[in-house]
Protein backbone atom coordinates (compact mmCIF):
# COMPACT_ATOMS: atom_id res chain seq x y z
CA UNK A 1 0.00 0.00 0.00
CA UNK A 2 1.24 3.26 -0.85
CA UNK A 3 -0.39 6.87 -0.32
CA UNK A 4 1.77 9.52 -1.87
CA UNK A 5 0.30 13.61 -1.38
CA UNK A 6 2.13 15.92 -3.14
CA UNK A 7 2.54 19.14 -5.30
CA UNK A 8 4.18 18.30 -8.11
CA UNK A 9 2.77 16.22 -11.83
CA UNK A 10 2.58 12.50 -11.33
CA UNK A 11 3.68 10.13 -14.29
CA UNK A 12 0.83 7.98 -14.84
CA UNK A 13 2.18 5.25 -17.18
CA UNK A 14 5.72 5.04 -15.17
CA UNK A 15 3.20 4.52 -11.14
CA UNK A 16 0.84 2.26 -13.18
CA UNK A 17 3.02 -0.03 -14.70
CA UNK A 18 5.44 0.40 -11.27
CA UNK A 19 2.22 -0.89 -9.59
CA UNK A 20 1.27 -3.77 -11.95
CA UNK A 21 4.85 -5.13 -12.31
CA UNK A 22 5.32 -5.37 -7.96
CA UNK A 23 1.69 -6.97 -7.36
CA UNK A 24 2.26 -11.01 -7.17
CA UNK A 25 -0.91 -13.32 -7.40
CA UNK A 26 -3.36 -10.54 -8.76
CA UNK A 27 -5.58 -11.10 -11.72
CA UNK A 28 -6.62 -7.62 -12.01
CA UNK A 29 -5.53 -4.27 -11.54
CA UNK A 30 -8.29 -0.83 -11.70
CA UNK A 31 -6.96 2.41 -12.22
CA UNK A 32 -8.89 5.71 -11.54
CA UNK A 33 -7.54 8.96 -12.89
CA UNK A 34 -9.24 12.34 -11.45
CA UNK A 35 -8.47 15.71 -13.89
CA UNK A 36 -9.78 18.86 -13.07
CA UNK A 37 -12.34 19.48 -15.50
CA UNK A 38 -12.99 22.88 -17.47
CA UNK A 39 -16.26 24.53 -16.43
CA UNK A 40 -19.18 24.57 -18.53
CA UNK A 41 -19.32 28.08 -19.08
CA UNK A 42 -15.27 27.54 -19.95
CA UNK A 43 -14.01 30.35 -17.57
CA UNK A 44 -11.57 28.56 -15.13
CA UNK A 45 -8.65 29.56 -15.32
CA UNK A 46 -7.42 27.10 -12.52
CA UNK A 47 -8.01 24.77 -9.63
CA UNK A 48 -6.36 25.02 -6.14
CA UNK A 49 -6.42 22.56 -3.88
CA UNK A 50 -5.71 23.10 -0.31
CA UNK A 51 -4.77 20.50 2.23
CA UNK A 52 -4.45 19.66 5.70
CA UNK A 53 -1.04 18.29 5.43
CA UNK A 54 -0.82 16.75 9.51
CA UNK A 55 -3.98 14.88 8.29
CA UNK A 56 -4.43 14.36 5.04
CA UNK A 57 -1.44 11.01 4.95
CA UNK A 58 -3.11 9.85 7.84
CA UNK A 59 -6.90 9.77 6.60
CA UNK A 60 -5.78 8.08 3.15
CA UNK A 61 -3.68 5.55 4.65
CA UNK A 62 -6.60 5.00 7.14
CA UNK A 63 -9.29 4.69 4.04
CA UNK A 64 -6.39 2.47 2.09
CA UNK A 65 -6.00 0.26 4.65
CA UNK A 66 -9.60 -0.33 4.67
CA UNK A 67 -9.90 -1.31 1.38
CA UNK A 68 -6.82 -3.48 1.33
CA UNK A 69 -9.35 -5.04 4.11
CA UNK A 70 -12.47 -5.24 2.66
CA UNK A 71 -11.47 -6.44 -0.52
CA UNK A 72 -8.45 -8.69 0.06
CA UNK A 73 -6.43 -6.63 -1.76
CA UNK A 74 -3.20 -7.63 -3.31
CA UNK A 75 -1.65 -3.78 -2.94
CA UNK A 76 -3.53 -0.63 -3.68
CA UNK A 77 -1.74 3.30 -4.52
CA UNK A 78 -3.42 6.48 -3.83
CA UNK A 79 -1.32 9.29 -5.23
CA UNK A 80 -3.14 12.97 -4.87
CA UNK A 81 -1.96 16.76 -5.69
CA UNK A 82 -2.57 19.84 -3.76
CA UNK A 83 -1.57 23.64 -5.40
CA UNK A 84 -2.40 25.04 -7.97
CA UNK A 85 -3.80 23.07 -10.84
CA UNK A 86 -5.26 24.18 -14.44
CA UNK A 87 -7.92 21.90 -16.58
CA UNK A 88 -6.87 19.25 -18.05
CA UNK A 89 -4.09 18.16 -15.07
CA UNK A 90 -4.81 15.07 -13.17
CA UNK A 91 -5.08 15.96 -9.67
CA UNK A 92 -5.08 11.86 -8.90
CA UNK A 93 -4.58 8.64 -9.84
CA UNK A 94 -5.67 5.26 -7.35
CA UNK A 95 -4.99 1.59 -8.15
CA UNK A 96 -5.97 -1.00 -6.62
CA UNK A 97 -4.91 -5.15 -7.24
CA UNK A 98 -6.75 -8.19 -6.34
CA UNK A 99 -7.18 -11.63 -7.54
CA UNK A 100 -10.59 -11.24 -9.36
CA UNK A 101 -11.57 -7.62 -11.51
CA UNK A 102 -15.39 -7.40 -9.80
CA UNK A 103 -12.81 -6.69 -6.42
CA UNK A 104 -10.45 -4.66 -7.93
CA UNK A 105 -13.55 -2.08 -9.50
CA UNK A 106 -15.52 -2.09 -6.40
CA UNK A 107 -12.39 -1.16 -3.81
CA UNK A 108 -11.11 1.16 -6.27
CA UNK A 109 -15.03 2.92 -6.17
CA UNK A 110 -14.83 2.54 -2.64
CA UNK A 111 -11.80 4.28 -2.28
CA UNK A 112 -12.80 7.25 -4.96
CA UNK A 113 -16.12 7.36 -2.75
CA UNK A 114 -13.91 7.97 0.50
CA UNK A 115 -11.33 10.52 -0.89
CA UNK A 116 -14.10 12.48 -2.06
CA UNK A 117 -15.66 13.66 1.38
CA UNK A 118 -13.37 11.88 3.89
CA UNK A 119 -10.06 13.33 3.02
CA UNK A 120 -9.09 16.80 3.85
CA UNK A 121 -8.74 18.07 0.66
CA UNK A 122 -10.76 21.58 -0.27
CA UNK A 123 -10.90 22.93 -3.99
CA UNK A 124 -11.26 26.46 -4.72
CA UNK A 125 -12.12 27.25 -8.64
CA UNK A 126 -9.93 30.69 -10.14
CA UNK A 127 -11.87 32.06 -12.92
CA UNK A 128 -10.71 33.97 -15.66
CA UNK A 129 -12.08 36.97 -14.59
CA UNK A 130 -10.18 36.35 -11.38
CA UNK A 131 -12.89 35.93 -8.99
CA UNK A 132 -12.18 32.61 -7.21
CA UNK A 133 -14.78 29.99 -5.55
CA UNK A 134 -14.63 27.61 -2.80
CA UNK A 135 -16.36 24.40 -4.42
CA UNK A 136 -18.88 22.63 -2.47
CA UNK A 137 -19.70 19.18 -0.95
CA UNK A 138 -22.40 17.77 -2.56
CA UNK A 139 -24.97 15.38 -0.68
CA UNK A 140 -24.74 12.96 -3.86
CA UNK A 141 -21.21 12.62 -2.76
CA UNK A 142 -21.87 12.08 1.20
CA UNK A 143 -24.91 9.89 -0.07
CA UNK A 144 -22.66 7.78 -1.70
CA UNK A 145 -20.57 6.41 1.66
CA UNK A 146 -24.01 4.70 2.33
CA UNK A 147 -23.45 1.95 0.33
CA UNK A 148 -20.46 0.57 1.96
CA UNK B 1 -4.27 24.09 22.22
CA UNK B 2 -3.20 24.68 18.73
CA UNK B 3 -6.36 25.62 16.30
CA UNK B 4 -6.82 25.49 12.67
CA UNK B 5 -8.66 26.85 10.46
CA UNK B 6 -8.72 25.60 6.16
CA UNK B 7 -10.37 26.71 3.17
CA UNK B 8 -12.90 29.15 3.52
CA UNK B 9 -13.14 28.95 7.14
CA UNK B 10 -9.51 30.47 7.24
CA UNK B 11 -10.35 32.93 5.27
CA UNK B 12 -13.23 34.38 7.33
CA UNK B 13 -11.16 34.17 10.23
CA UNK B 14 -8.08 35.78 8.17
CA UNK B 15 -6.01 33.29 9.85
CA UNK B 16 -4.26 29.36 9.39
CA UNK B 17 -3.95 28.86 13.22
CA UNK B 18 -3.78 30.34 16.10
CA UNK B 19 -2.53 28.97 19.82
CA UNK B 20 -5.39 29.50 22.45
CA UNK B 21 -5.75 28.85 26.22
CA UNK B 22 -9.40 27.33 26.88
CA UNK B 23 -11.45 26.09 29.50
CA UNK B 24 -13.81 24.47 27.40
CA UNK B 25 -14.76 21.23 27.94
CA UNK B 26 -16.43 20.37 24.05
CA UNK B 27 -15.52 21.06 21.14
CA UNK B 28 -19.32 23.30 21.45
CA UNK B 29 -18.19 25.51 24.06
CA UNK B 30 -14.97 25.92 22.27
CA UNK B 31 -16.70 27.30 19.50
CA UNK B 32 -19.42 29.40 21.61
CA UNK B 33 -15.75 31.06 22.86
CA UNK B 34 -14.21 31.72 19.31
CA UNK B 35 -17.83 33.11 17.95
CA UNK B 36 -17.64 35.87 21.46
CA UNK B 37 -14.51 37.04 20.43
CA UNK B 38 -15.39 39.11 16.94
CA UNK B 39 -17.30 39.41 13.91
CA UNK B 40 -15.26 37.31 12.00
CA UNK B 41 -15.58 34.70 13.99
CA UNK B 42 -19.01 34.37 14.57
CA UNK B 43 -18.98 35.01 10.48
CA UNK B 44 -17.02 31.79 10.53
CA UNK B 45 -18.70 29.50 12.92
CA UNK B 46 -22.23 31.12 12.49
CA UNK B 47 -23.62 27.86 10.76
CA UNK B 48 -21.98 24.64 12.40
CA UNK B 49 -23.78 22.49 10.48
CA UNK B 50 -21.71 23.71 7.71
CA UNK B 51 -18.64 22.56 9.38
CA UNK B 52 -16.52 19.69 10.22
CA UNK B 53 -14.00 19.42 12.89
CA UNK B 54 -10.94 17.35 13.26
CA UNK B 55 -9.23 16.49 16.97
CA UNK B 56 -5.34 15.58 16.60
CA UNK B 57 -5.99 14.98 13.14
CA UNK B 58 -9.14 12.91 13.39
CA UNK B 59 -12.47 13.69 12.39
CA UNK B 60 -14.70 14.22 15.31
CA UNK B 61 -18.11 16.03 16.34
CA UNK B 62 -18.94 19.00 18.19
CA UNK B 63 -20.01 17.35 21.38
CA UNK B 64 -16.73 15.23 21.66
CA UNK B 65 -14.45 16.36 24.63
CA UNK B 66 -11.62 17.87 23.91
CA UNK B 67 -9.75 16.58 26.67
CA UNK B 68 -6.19 15.30 26.15
CA UNK B 69 -6.07 17.16 22.70
CA UNK B 70 -3.40 19.44 21.44
CA UNK B 71 -5.11 20.51 17.97
CA UNK B 72 -8.54 21.17 17.15
CA UNK B 73 -8.93 22.04 13.06
CA UNK B 74 -11.97 23.30 11.58
CA UNK B 75 -12.94 23.09 8.19
CA UNK B 76 -15.51 23.04 5.33
CA UNK B 77 -17.26 19.54 4.41
CA UNK B 78 -14.09 18.05 2.12
CA UNK B 79 -13.90 18.03 -1.72
CA UNK B 80 -11.12 15.66 -2.55
CA UNK B 81 -10.68 13.75 -5.23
Amino acid sequence: MRIKVQEAPFDLGAETEAFADAVDGAGAVVTFTGVVREADTGAMAAMEIEHYPGMTQKALEKIASEAMTRWDLADALVIHRHGRLVPGDRIMMVATAARHRKEAFEAAEFLMDYLKSRAPFWKKEILKGGEAEWVAAKDADEDALKRW
Amino acid sequence: MDILYFAWVRERIGLPRETLDTSAVTVRELVEELRAREPRYEAAFADVSALRVALDQELSDFDASLKGVREVAFFPPMTGG
